[in-house]
């Protein structure tokens, strides 16, 4: 039993990395029918960009760790920004164009990534208190799932209230219905754009930093935003392309999922990518039977 | 006089204007004046290029040609620079938002912190009585009065409407009616409308179209004439 709440408590933290990249991506769709196949790097780029400055940083408390934090989503907004204005924003009306300058980005970076550091993990240091564990009863939970558990929820949060609440998010909501409409009412829709791209980078930036301290013992490589980018796309499509609820709910579900078969049933040598199977068996489930996925519009 | 433009001075001028849609050479030279002040009607059977004029003038559909809003050339311009002249757009069908408020639906028009909000109820009080309301679930009259409503929050001396009977039942389009003869005190009107009963209450000038061309210009107190509005329109008054 107390295996099981704590895979469970890992498995709704592991959904909250997933969330992160996953919100970003689907607020893209839904306002740009951009597929955005750059997000990986935005995320390998925060991880990048947190090491750096945790490297740096003497101190190991958590105001480092909020310095780190700041780093990793400060890179994912600048190059998500950066990639909207240069090459997204030339190729509107052209999704075949978007989707390779995408893939062609990402190639680059990760390539620059491999060249600059090789393809051996680095290790982001990391305040005590991150790496420690909490006992709660019988229960060990590692603190790094509450933190990526906490961040999930506070994202979930900000982003309804910022889209049902600020003037900013209400265009992207409008944009993402009818955008010529919004254009009409003399607002600057690429704007709106470069925002949302610079939000999704910015919440990537940070699930590089949190994945990597919540699952991979503080280790950063260059291929961790490509591999995560993969399940992140199931999430969104699984959640409806365009909706931020969807994604959260896809988000747990699909980690949850794959955190119980991988355990539960994967544990032994060869069946260890059950969990991963799974998740794109279900996929082709919610494909057949619901082809908008869980909350999407219909198109 | 309306803010900004000059009486007898031209609100909008276009010239030479052509336009495609999906490969269809829809506009094909395109000359038209509206003055300052005044109220014209487009008019034209279906599928002749009305709505893809209005678009046009606001870049909504990418022209070529010369287009003069309110003194300044707006050829080449965004949308939403356009709009910002001090246009405003109703489109055909409303295009309200459906998954936002009508509130939110407001709120979008905004251009600064002083909006005609009491305005814009005092001419359409349903729109405060449902104010909470998701847009989709308003009927198609309700919808069109908070089209309209949009652009009148703001003091947009160019308006420029798409059908705003179109679709409406006999006691909403009476009410429309009533406000835009309200809104013409202020405004320049370019509209497109079939109804010729409307465009005779509301309208001093027409421009007719046909294939992508003005084939027509004149007073609209000239559709009193049946035979004239027989040959231009293929329907009688």
């Amino acid at each position: 039993m107390s295996t099981f709440v704590a895979i469970t408590i890992s498995g709704l933290a592991l959904g909250a990395v997933y969330f992160l990249v996953a919100s970003g991506l689907s607020l893209i769709y839904g306002l740009m029918d951009v597929l955005n196949f750059a997000h990986g790097i935005f995320l390998t780029l925060g991880a990048y960009a947190g090491w750096a400055v945790a490297t740096h940083v003497s101190q190991r408390n958590g105001a480092m760790f909020l310095v780190t934090a700041v780093a990793a989503i400060a890179a994912g907004a600048v190059v998500a920004a950066a990639t909207e204005l240069l090459l997204i924003r030339p190729l509107y009306g052209n999704p075949v164009g978007q989707i390779l300058v995408t893939i062609g980005l990402d190639l680059a970076l990760v390539g620059l990534l491999l060249g600059g550091f090789g393809s051996d993990s680095r290790s982001i240091p990391m305040p005590g208190w991150l790496t420690a564990v909490t006992t709660i009863g019988p229960e060990r939970i590692p603190n790094g799932d509450f933190v990526a558990l906490g961040v999930g929820l506070a994202m979930l949060a900000a982003l309804t209230w910022f889209l049902n609440r600020t003037r900013y998010g209400i265009i992207i909501r409008a944009g993402a219905e009818n955008r010529d409409m919004v254009r009409a009412l003399g607002i600057d829709v690429g704007r709106a754009f470069t925002l949302v791209f610079a939000i999704g980078g910015a919440a990537a930036g940070l699930a590089g930093l949190l994945n990597s301290v919540a699952f991979s013992s503080g280790l950063i490589s260059p291929l961790q935003g490509d591999q995560m980018l993969i399940f992140a796309f199931i999430v969104v499509v699984i959640g409806g392309l365009g909706s931020i609820f969807g994604a959260a709910i896809a988000a747990i579900v699909v980690s949850l999922v794959q955190v119980y078969v991988t355990f539960y049933a994967g544990s032994g040598g060869g069946l260890a990518q059950l969990g991963n199977m799974s998740v794109v068996l279900m996929l082709a489930v919610v494909l057949l039977a619901r082809p908008r996925g869980l909350l999407g519009r219909v198109a | 006089m309306i803010a900004g433009q000059p009486p007898g001075a031209a609100a909008i001028q276009a010239a030479g204007l052509h336009a495609s849609l999906g490969g269809s050479h829809v506009l094909q030279g395109i000359d038209l004046q509206v003055p300052a002040g005044s109220v014209t009607a487009l008019l034209g059977r279906n599928g002749v290029g009305k709505t893809t004029t209005l678009r046009s003038l606001i870049g909504l559909v990418p022209p070529t040609g010369t287009v003069r809003v309110l003194g300044q050339d707006v050829a080449g311009w965004p949308t939403h620079r356009i709009i910002r002249l001090g246009v405003g757009y109703v489109p055909e069908d409303r295009e309200v938002f459906t998954r936002l408020t009508v509130r939110d639906n407001l709120r979008l028009a905004e251009t600064g912190p002083d909006m005609n909000y009491d305005r814009v109820y005092a001419l359409f009080p349903e729109l405060s009585q449902r104010s909470r309301q998701n847009a989709g679930t308003l009927s198609g009259g309700q919808q069109q009065m908070l089209a309209i409503g949009r652009v009148l929050l703001a003091d947009r001396p160019v308006l420029l409407i798409d059908e705003p009977t179109k679709g409406l039942s006999p006691k909403f389009v009476a009410e429309v009616v009533d406000v835009l003869e309200r809104v013409r005190e202020t405004a320049t009107i370019l509209m497109v409308e079939q109804n010729v009963h409307v465009v005779r209450r509301l309208a001093q000038q027409v421009i007719v179209l046909d294939h992508g061309h003005v084939v027509h210009t004149g007073r609209a107190d000239e559709l009193a004439d049946e035979n004239l509005v027989r040959r231009l329109l293929g329907v009688s008054a």
